[in-house]
């Protein structure tokens, strides 16, 4: 190996690849990093970001590839033997112990001398820390779950460095700070810089990304796009770089409503504690995509609407009336159908039959007198099985024999059988295979068709282009763009996706 | 810090509160109650069901349940009792037997609930019952005895029972506390226990192996339940096979009245010792009342809800007050 290569880098991963039951999460996926650099790791959800760190931190192995570290093959079989060589990451969601002590989070795992618990040590020892990273508004005595969830942040960076972390690795650390804290985060990372520590930064913020990365590193399908340098790059590139897949799909061209479709539900204003001022508007026959990257909000506006959140503000009115909505049941006696996203757990019972699942929203309509109607049941079950042709032998079958295309459509029958008019489809594809996806997209197309409303939340851009007469966009809560098809590509919707705004959210007085 | 440790004194106050309302109200109302004789009776009750909350505090506060304490207490004791009487080994010997089983016991529910990645509650339910079986395999279904304060080994009862009106157990009872609370608050087996209770994901990913530690947590409560066993053969002398049923809940009534949460992560063992003469003022007071055995169950079960009810608001409010600071 050429040597000059080789000390340029702290870290290669080379062609790492990644299996999960079948799930390819990672093909040929390569990083490297420099000493005393922040690289940016960018792609859309699934490209492989998280995978490709956890391989790095010991807690997922690789299938096959190698890591160079400091020049030397390495393998970190668990998250200790990544921590021994320096490497720490600091996870998206916060892993602290919310009932212990700032000083006994930080140092857990090295608490002792000899055969007692040092309190003392690793409160001075904290202190030192904290005191190397310029910051003195935390006490190391505090319990953690008492502190905000910024001071929380630090704490976990904390502990990261107090491994003489020579690599950290950060995991969409904004997601949950305010501007301030966010401020503080970047200094502190600064100076780590300076320090010579190098770190992987994880965010969808190109604005972030701009101002504190050296280099950004696009990953897209669990596959090397590409490295540029941030000061040469424009933001435009590397979108197309996220973005630039072959589209399979064919897109829309354009809308499929009648210009005069009557609005069937209006939502004006709403906001939650996870979403700001929503407002949107759907049509008899329309189907409305909601874009966006995980965790921008479109999922919560869902819930929101399908009254299993509460609201803090806004109204919603169907067919021009404004209504309240309290509870799932609400929504459904209103006649909206929310399919979830995570189908197995919250969308159908796999171990009953697929008659039973489809009847279950109205078995009020299926009583006679004292008892169940089992021959309307399964009349009408089989009306809609042969309806939306779901492959199963017989209605007796149990729902967890059927693929998932199948259930997703078992799920579809039993909001139709609800009579439901506006249906919210949360992720319809996930999960699915090829085949069975175009399957799902027909009927979609055919009940928009009937007359039927259709929310669609995807996390596909070519699924989101294929299927949409408009287009929400949604990033950090907030509302971004509404778009007509016409007028919409995947660059500018990428775009909003990833526009962070600076509009004050609810943590805001820390 | 202040408010969460004022919350955990504040319950812990509420409990002892509650302790010495009880020993005066059965003091006036009760007969006899307010007498030396008494208080060694109220002790003495106490001892067992002790070490089983002392142990079983470790357990609960990783989060786990073990129900199977009473049966596997009943279970040591009676194969212990069956080697002293039947094979004629020394008493002492049997003893250490006795906390071997248990322990043993203990490390199954462990392995269950770590490597096979049982729930808690199903594991220990099903070595209920599978220690509540093979007691009475092993004997025979014959009921076993240990000697009394009058038999020619009343050494074994004067040592763990009392010596004339001396209570000796309570001494043995502190001991052991005194160790548990250094083990829970002064080593790395207790921060373990209580961390992972609070998030067994992040000490996980702090390299740290948590399979090991929590299993550590169910020998410990199998080794209580073997001392335990000792102090309940010392004071009941006759143990008879399929008992046990029900030992259980006195035990964890007492750690959970003594502010130790269900949900893990939050415990203490002086709250516990507390929630245990809660359990004992409550059954001997009953009874000096003549008030029959299912008042008793009947007050224990008001007093373990209200004490999980508790328990409940105080998470759901530390969850609202992060909220409000999130």
């Amino acid at each position: 190996m050429d040597e000059s290569v080789t000390v340029d880098y702290v870290l290669e991963m080379n062609n790492i690849e990644k299996r999960f039951q079948g799930v390819h999460a990672l093909k040929s996926c390569s990083i490297n990093l420099k000493r005393a650099e922040v690289l940016a790791l960018v792609g859309e959800n699934g490209a492989g970001k998280s995978t490709i760190m956890k391989v790095l931190t010991g807690i997922y192995q690789a299938d096959s590839g190698d890591i160079t570290y400091f020049g030397e093959k390495a393998i970190f079989k668990s998250p200790r033997d990544a921590q021994n060589a320096g490497i720490s990451i600091v996870h998206q969601e916060l892993n602290l112990m919310g009932h212990l002590t700032v000083a006994q989070n930080i140092f857990i795992g090295r608490e002792c001398k000899g055969f007692f618990l040092d309190e003392k040590g690793l409160e001075k020892r904290t202190n030192e820390l904290f005191k190397r990273m310029n910051i003195s508004s935390i006490n190391p005595r505090s319990r953690v779950m008492d502190l905000t969830v910024g001071k929380q942040q630090i704490v976990e960076i904390a502990k990261a460095i107090s491994y003489d972390a020579k690599v950290i690795v950060f995991d969409e650390p904004t997601a949950t700070l305010t501007d301030t804290e966010t401020d503080v985060l970047f200094k502190l990372i600064e100076e780590l810089k300076q320090k010579g520590v190098s770190m992987i930064y994880i965010s969808h913020r190109m604005d972030e990304i701009k101002r504190i990365s050296d280099r950004v590193t696009v990953l897209r399908d669990g596959e090397f796009v590409g490295t540029r340098d941030t000061d040469k790059v424009e933001i435009d590139e590397i979108i197309q770089m996220m973005i630039g897949r072959i589209t399979y799909e064919q897109p829309k061209e354009s809308s499929h409503v009648p210009a005069d479709a009557p609005v069937v539900l209006k939502v004006e204003g709403l906001s939650s504690k996870d979403v700001e001022n929503v407002s949107f508007e759907l049509r008899k026959g329309e189907i409305l995509g909601f874009a966006g990257l995980m965790g921008a909000g479109r999922t919560e506006i869902a819930r929101l609407i399908f009254g299993a959140d509460k609201k803090t503000g806004g109204n919603v009115y169907i067919n021009g009336e404004q209504i309240t909505i309290n509870s799932p049941r609400d929504a459904v006696r209103y006649g909206i159908g929310y399919l979830s996203e995570d189908r197995k757990r919250y969308g159908c019972v796999l171990g009953m039959r697929v008659a039973d699942n489809i009847v279950l929203a109205s078995l009020k309509n299926y009583v006679k007198g004292l008892f169940l109607n089992e021959k309307k049941i399964t009349e009408d079950s089989l009306e809609y099985k042969d309806k939306i042709d779901i492959r199963t032998p017989t209605v007796n079958q149990l729902l967890k024999n059927l693929s998932g295309g199948n259930q997703q459509k078992t799920i579809i029958a039993k909001w139709l059988v609800k009579n439901c008019d506006i249906l919210i489809f949360d992720e319809p594809t996930r999960g699915i295979d090829v085949g069975a996806k175009s399957e799902i997209y027909k009927l979609m197309n055919a009940l928009a068709n009937e007359g039927k409303s259709i929310i669609m939340i995807s996390s596909e851009l070519p699924e989101i282009f294929r299927m949409s007469d408009r287009i929400l966009v949604m990033s950090s809560g907030t509302q971004t763009a509404t778009l007509p098809i016409e007028e919409a590509d995947q660059h500018t919707v990428m775009k909003y996706a990833v526009q962070y705004s600076h509009v004050v959210s609810a943590d805001a007085e820390m | 810090m202040p408010d969460f440790i004022k919350k955990i004194q504040l319950q812990k106050l509420l409990a002892f509160g509650v302790l010495v309302l009880l020993y005066i109200t059965f003091a006036i109302f009760g007969r006899n109650f307010f007498s030396p004789d008494m208080a060694l009776v109220i002790l003495a009750s106490a001892y067992w069901i002790g070490f089983l909350a002392i142990g079983v505090t470790f357990v609960i506060i990783t989060g786990g349940i073990d129900l199977s304490l009473g049966t596997s207490m009943i279970c040591s004791a009676i194969i212990g009792g069956m080697l002293f009487r039947d094979f004629s080994l020394p008493l002492w010997l049997c003893l250490i037997i006795v906390v071997l089983i248990a322990t043993v016991i203990g490390i199954i529910n462990g392995l269950l609930v770590t490597r096979l990645k049982l729930p808690p509650f199903i594991a220990t339910l099903g070595m209920m019952m599978v220690t509540r079986g093979f007691g009475s395999i092993i004997t025979g279904t014959t009921a076993k005895t240990y000697p009394s304060l009058l038999d020619e080994t009343a050494w074994f009862a004067k040592v763990f029972l009392r010596n004339g009106s001396f209570p000796t157990g309570l001494i043995w009872l502190i001991v052991y506390f005194i160790i548990a609370l250094i083990i829970l608050n002064k080593t790395k087996l207790g921060r373990y226990i209580f961390a992972i209770g609070s998030n067994e994901e992040a000490v996980r990913l702090s390299g740290i192996n948590v399979a090991n530690w929590k299993c550590a947590a169910y020998a410990i409560s199998g080794f209580s339940v073997g001392l335990g066993a000792i102090f309940f053969a010392a004071l009941s002398t006759t143990i008879n096979p399929g008992t046990g049923n029900g030992f259980e809940l006195e035990a964890i009534a007492g750690v959970i009245i003594g502010g130790t949460s269900l949900a893990g992560g939050v415990g203490s063992l002086s709250g516990t010792m507390i929630g245990v003469f809660i359990m004992a003022v409550l059954k001997t007071g009953l009874s000096s009342m003549s008030l029959p055995a299912p008042f008793q169950l009947f007050f224990t079960g008001v007093i373990v809800l209200l004490a999980v009810w508790l328990d409940m608001y105080r998470v759901k409010k530390a969850n609202e007050v992060k909220k409000i600071k999130g």
